[in-house]
Order: structure tokens, then sequence, then C-alpha cells
């Protein structure tokens, strides 16, 4: 049965509604477990944020980098993928459920795949990443003597969400992978939490190749580094034009079109393990 | 003893049968090494000899900790979601049935996994990192050995407390928050964010003498010859084995305390 594509993408947001409600009402059967999850995911990145602070107390500058300018990096990678991971992180549980074969129960269910994968065990805790994201963020730019012109203000909101949109397509493809690969959690988790580790500290300190790598390749610089290099007025390390820090919505279109191909690819090429 | 080597050959088989989350393990253990490596070039590159260690002390520190992360479940994973979850569905009550001792069958178990994982997830990292980096490594043997010893105590010292998390779940029900607390806490006091060595004042000196310090810490300054010398060496191993055995025997407290409340509760 041909469902039109519009009332596909309804019935696909329908059905993650759906399932995302389930798995909050389940979430809040245990109140101070989940209280407890929240602050814990939001002490894991603060805790993570004190490391480099802990760094700056031996240092000025990392990378030539000041502390307040790596927490805009910070803050906003980690916003970003806190987004992501709210609204997508779960489908790197596709290996698993390839492996024990719950995934047939899915297809059979009329709300597409990909839905019920990225809605499977929505975790509302990982509001304590996005949270955090912002306060350090926050605080970065209140106290970071930029110039703010209306470009930059508007550079920052649109950073963050085409950011979790770059994460996202990752996350797709990363679960697309698993289809070919198995049970391969990590390596998505290689691009994502990996790619935020790196995405936290400037791009200064990394090798060329590897910037030309998150650029042009997985092209993660566009989730923070090319917007923020903008806003601190800071020249890019691989000499681009300045101009292309406003493309992250854009790139962020470009790279779903590579990421539900490969879904599609999967989807097709899954045969049950039939356990 | 026979008994309990059986059970952490089958946590090393159970381990050893998921291969490509194991090859997967190895791949995101590399990147992050190379994503840490440049961070510490570049603070090492500013501050020299930050925290006693020079940069190939400092990029070791980065790759072998890489490989010893899965092994010592510092960033989550282990033994403690598959118990708390036998407390839950009471599955539990079969362990207890076991002629076997609860604490040693799932110490035995989970060094078994850390076994293989200190393997299947540990020299390839390893190896990245010393073709990419200048490590500094050490020639000597017995320097190794010690190392190895440090690992196994900070192995047993890990699963310690870890077996608290998991006796938690008798009381609380649901352990995902208690252990995502831990694992926060594990992360930052063992030294896989920052070295212990760096962090300042009064603070450093306090995290370096908490439980946490014995499992990362103080095997890579073995490895790093910060203990050479035979009675620092002593200190080191005997800091780790002494929190082993005051976490162990706080485990065995609140095991019989969690025991006795099944029979109350009828299994």
């Amino acid at each position: 049965m041909e469902v039109p594509r519009r009332g596909r993408v309804r019935e696909g947001l329908r059905g993650y509604g759906l399932i995302v409600g389930m798995w909050i009402r389940s979430t809040m059967t245990y109140r101070t477990s989940f209280f407890l999850a929240v602050f814990g995911n939001a002490a894991i990145q603060l805790l993570d944020f004190v490391a480099i602070w802990i760094m700056f107390q031996h240092v000025d500058a990392l990378g030539g980098f000041s502390l307040p300018e790596i927490a805009l990096l910070y803050g906003s990678c980690s916003a970003s993928l806190g987004l992501a991971d709210l609204l997508l992180g779960n489908t790197d549980r596709i290996g698993l459920r390839v492996r024990d074969g719950s995934l047939d129960t899915m297809l059979v269910r009329p709300v597409p795949l990909l839905a019920q994968v990225a809605a499977d065990r929505f975790a509302l805790r990982r509001l304590g990443r996005i949270t955090q994201g912002l306060v350090v963020l926050g605080w970065a730019v209140s106290v970071l003597p930029v110039d703010w012109s209306a470009g930059k203000v508007l550079l920052v909101p649109v950073m963050i969400v085409a950011g979790a949109a770059i994460f996202g397509a990752v996350m797709v493809a990363g679960a697309a992978f698993q289809f070919v690969a198995g049970d391969a959690a990590e390596v998505q988790n290689s691009f994502t939490y990996g790619g935020n580790q790196m995405l936290q500290y400037p791009p200064t300190i990394f090798a060329k190749d590897l910037l030309r790598g998150v650029v042009f390749v997985v092209p993660l610089a566009f989730v923070n580094w090319l917007p923020a290099l903008y806003i601190l007025g800071r020249p890019d390390p691989l000499g681009l034009p300045g101009w292309v820090a406003f493309l992250s919505p854009l790139v962020a279109f470009t790279v779903f079109l590579p990421a539900s191909l490969a879904w599609r690819a999967g989807v097709r090429s899954y045969r049950s393990t039939g356990s | 003893m026979r008994l309990y080597l059986a059970v952490a050959a089958g946590g090393f088989r159970r381990y050893a049968t998921y291969g490509t989350a194991t090859a997967a393990g190895v791949f995101t253990n590399t990147v992050f090494g190379f994503i840490v490596a440049y961070t510490y070039i570049a603070l090492w590159d500013e501050r020299p000899g930050l925290g006693g260690y020079d940069q190939a002390q400092a990029l070791t520190f980065v790759w072998v900790s890489q490989s010893l992360l899965a092994a010592g479940a510092l960033i989550g994973g282990g033994f403690q979601e598959t118990f708390q979850e036998r407390v839950r569905t009471g599955d539990i009550a079969v362990d207890l049935y076991r002629p076997a001792d609860l604490q040693m069958w799932w110490l035995a178990a989970d060094l078994g996994r850390a076994a293989f994982q200190l393997v299947g997830r540990g020299v390839v990292p390893l190896v990245a990192g010393a073709l990419a980096f200048q490590l500094a490594l050490p020639a000597d043997p017995v320097r190794w050995l010690l190392f190895l010893v440090s690992v196994v105590l900070g192995l047993v010292v890990s699963f310690a407390l870890r077996y608290l998390l998991g006796l938690a779940a008798f009381w609380l029900m649901d352990g995902a928050g208690i252990n995502l607390m831990a694992q926060v806490v594990t992360i930052f006091f063992s030294g896989v964010l920052l070295p212990l060595t760096v962090f300042p004042g009064g603070f450093g000196e306090l995290v370096r003498v908490l439980p946490w310090a014995a499992m990362l810490q103080v095997p890579m300054d073995v490895l790093l010859g910060k203990h050479s010398g035979a009675g620092s060496a002593a200190g080191a191993l005997g800091f780790q084995a002494g929190w082993a055995c005051v976490l162990l025997g706080a485990g065995r407290l609140l095991q019989s305390a969690a025991t006795r409340k099944v029979v109350v509760q009828g299994g």
C-alpha cells in the first residue's frame, strides 16, 4: 500500500509522538531515579567542562583560544549533540534489535521504522546535556568581548539547530551501517560523541588533514567550528571564506540526503535472524 | 577455585562472541585516543612538564588509558546492570542458591570479562597510538609486570565499587540513576578526563587518595615509572590492595543485609 509522501511523514511524526509519550510516562514511574538521571546527565557534562577549567588553571590559552572562547565552542556543540541525542539518539540501539530479532516486530507495525527506532526508549533525561550546554554557552556569550552584529546574533540559534541536524544525519547513517555491520553502535558513537569531543576544542590544535576530513567528508566542522570562528572574528585554519559560516543549515539539509538513502538501503538489505 | 576459574572463563567467552561490537569499540577508543592526544599536545606545548609528565608520558597516559577503559568499565558497562536486572526480576534467587559465594562468583565473571576486553580492546589502540605518536613506554619487563599487577588490582577495586551499585538494586529497584551518577564520579576521579596529578592544590591531593585513583591513575603511574624503587612500588600497590579490601568488605556487609531482605520478601 503506497501512502503519499506527505502522509507518510505525518504518520511517522504521529507514531514518533505516541511512542515518545509512552516512554515518558514509563520513565516517570520511577520519578526519583528520573531526576537523578537528568542531574547525572548534566553533571557528566559539567565535569567534562570542569576538566577544561582545570586545564586553564595551568595555561592562559589552548591553541591560542581563551577559556570563554572555548566555552562558546563547548556549549554550542554540547547543546547540538544533546538535542540530536534526545530526538534521535536511540537509533544506535538498532544493532541490538537486529541481533535479538525484535526488529521484526517493529517492521510489522504500521509506523515508519525510522520513527520507531528513533523513539525507541526515548530518554528525557538527555535534557540534562542540553541544559548544561546552554548554560555554558550563555556564560560564554555574556563574557566574550564580541562585537555583536545582527548576523552574529542570528548565527547562535542557527548553529545549534543546524548542528543538531548534522549530528542527527550522522546518527541515521550510523544506524543504517548497523544493518550491514551488526552491533556496531560504538562506530556511530565515535562520530557523534567523538566529534563532540573534538568540536569543544579549537580547530587550531588538530592536524590539517583531520580538519579537511570534518569539513569535506563528514561535515562536522559546520556544527559549530565554522559559525563560532565567524562569531569570534577568527580566521579559519583552512583559509575558507567567511560566508561558509552561514552554510550550516544548507549542509544539514544536504547530509540528510545520503543518510536517508543509506537508511533505505539498510532496511532493504535487512534479513531477519529468525530468532 | 576451579569453579571460579570456570566462571571467569565463561565471562571471557561471553564477551568474545561479540566480535563486531569489539571491533567497533576498538575503533571508538582509537578515534578518541587521537582527539585527546591532540588536546594534550596543545596543553603540554603550553605547559611542558605539567603534572610531572613530559609530553611523551602525557601521550602514553592517553593511549594506555584508552586501552584500559573497557576492561575497567571506567566509562560504563560491566556486570552491575545485569546484576540489578536479576535483582529486579527475582532471578538473583537462583544465584543465591548456588553452592558458591555470591560476591566471588560475580568477581570471577567480571574479571573474565575484563580479561577479554584488556586483550580485545586494549592492544590495537595502544599499537595505533605508538605508531602515530612518540610514547614513553618502558623497556623494563619488571615494570610491565608491576603494571599488570596494578591493573588487576585496579580491576578488583572497580568491581568492588560496582558490586555496591549492584546491591543497591535491592533497595532502589531501578538502577539507571545511581549507575549514571557513579559513572560521572568514576570518569572524573579516576583520571579518564585528565590525569589526577594535574588537579590543583588540596583538591588534587584529595582526589589522589580516593578509591577511583586506584583504577587508572595508579596503574598509569606504575607504568610511567613514577613509583620506581621497591618501596614506592609497594606503596602504590598497597594503596590499591587497601582500597580493594575495604570495598570488598563493605560489599560483604551490604550483601548480608541485602540477602536478609530477600528472605523477608520471600524471594
